[in-house]
């Protein structure tokens, strides 16, 4: 009587931890195009459901992003690739800073754009890349009122099988691109602390303007 | 051709070319394709000011003032008339489906649409394919050139200024009704473009280190982007 309920109990710990390494066997098999489908649809509804977003409050988007699209975001890979060749040489502690500040700095820019969100729908284009790609671009197009506004992303298949997005791209304007300038300029006039402050400096008036 | 076999006009705009080239040399860190920044950096600075001191209050009382339905369809009718002007350059461009889809929403959103007012080309999806004389001149193989910041324009390459004047004859926003219209047309146009990126330009202000050269870079990525249909080849930029 026993060895029947213990090998039951067995057997259902089994199920249980086959049905877990299912699940997550299923996050690992998602396509990267597919991953980023799901996450534009979650943040577009969250958006459209909460009235307090709708009408500007870009604190509470902040909060979204940083809960939903951040964990899907190679953080570290995008601030390395925007500072460029003076990555190496900060030490650990001013690339965490570094890390630090432009994550504010990206995240308030990204729900800001999203506070514009109304009735928009996401498109994904279909993708074209081979089945053991490590990295793909996947392109979706915002449509809605107006003109369609072409939304690519940068995405690399992370060690735990996960896909996490690396740059993105507004109207052709690569993010991580389009800071590389502005970046190498600080950091020649002024050395790597200068570039943290600078970063530091606008976070706190953004913050200020939006208060 | 050799220096030596220029004629002398061509020899007198290459010295002013290295002129200003040397004049500009006190930029800190210059730029391969920005050669006049600090010429730019000085019409950037004035377009800022105008905007902040005229356009941009001009444009959020406009919005303020005009309900949603009435700004979409001066808009729409804008747009029309951009169209008819993108037909002719995609024809210029050889390129058969831009072409015939813009005259089909010229056609469309001029009867139908009420002079352009309603937008029923784009609800019936036809495409719209925007293109202007400087993107002709870009499809036929003409380089950008060097970057340059006309004041009140705005950001341009020696290419797209070279195309401006064509733009102008053609367009027409410039060119329609008596004399007054073509004074008020264009500045209306303003107007409403603006007020449609007032959101927006207070997010992209709110991201950038350097305005100049964060809006300096992405016209350049844009520019690039529109050149090859949103889908330029690769740059060896990524680590």
């Amino acid at each position: 009587m026993k060895r029947v309920f213990l090998r039951k109990l067995v057997i259902g710990f089994s199920l249980l931890a086959g049905l877990g390494l299912g699940l997550q066997a299923r996050a690992e098999d998602e396509a990267p195009d597919a991953m980023i489908k799901r996450l534009s649809v979650e943040v577009l509804d969250s958006i459209k459901a909460d009235k307090s977003i709708r009408n500007g409050d870009v604190n509470k988007i902040i909060v979204l992003v940083d809960n939903r699209v951040m964990p899907h975001v190679n953080f570290l890979r995008m601030t390395a690739s925007a500072v460029g060749p003076g990555w190496r040489q900060a030490t650990p502690a001013q690339q965490k800073r570094l890390q630090e500040e432009f994550e504010v700095l990206l995240v308030r820019t990204y729900a800001g754009a999203l506070g514009q969100v109304s009735d928009q729908a996401i498109m994904v284009k279909p993708l074209r890349a081979a089945a053991d790609d490590k990295e793909v671009l996947v392109r979706t197009e915002v449509r809605g009122k107006g003109d369609p506004i072409q939304l690519d992303y940068r995405v690399e298949k992370a060690a735990d099988g996960s896909w996490k997005v690396y740059n993105m791209n507004v109207m052709g304007i690569w993010l991580v691109e389009n800071y590389k300038t502005q970046f190498a300029q600080e950091i020649n006039a002024k050395g790597v602390d200068g570039l943290i402050a600078s970063l530091a400096e606008r976070n706190k008036s953004n913050a200020r303007a939006s208060k | 051709m050799s220096i030596v076999r220029m004629g002398l006009h061509w020899r007198l705009v290459v010295l002013a070319v290295l002129l200003v080239l040397q004049g500009c040399a006190t930029v800190a860190q210059p730029n391969a394709r920005d050669p006049l920044e600090s010429f730019n950096r000085t019409v950037f600075g004035f377009n800022d000011a105008v905007d902040k001191a005229v356009i941009k209050p001009v444009a959020t009382g406009y919005k303020a003032i005009t309900p949603d339905w009435l700004r979409k369809g001066v808009g729409n009718f804008f747009n029309n008339l951009e169209d008819v002007w993108s037909a002719v350059n995609n024809g210029l461009q050889g390129r058969g489906q831009e072409f015939s889809d813009s005259v089909g929403r010229v056609m469309v959103n001029s009867t139908i649409g009420l002079l352009g007012v309603y937008d029923v080309a784009s609800d019936l999806n036809i495409e719209r394919h925007t293109a202007d004389f400087g993107l002709t001149l870009g499809r036929w193989g003409v380089p950008p050139g060097p970057y340059v910041v006309l004041p009140l324009f705005g950001p341009r390459t020696l290419r797209e200024v070279a195309g401006m004047p064509v733009d102008t004859l053609g367009k027409p926003v410039y060119n329609m009704g008596d004399p007054e219209t073509r004074t008020l047309l264009p500045i209306v146009n303003v107007i409403d473009l603006r007020a449609k990126y007032l959101n927006a330009g207070e997010v992209l202000e709110g991201a950038a280190l350097d305005p100049y050269s964060f809006r300096r870079d992405a016209y350049f990525q844009r520019q690039r982007n529109i050149q090859y249909d949103g889908n330029p080849p690769e740059e060896d930029s990524e680590p």
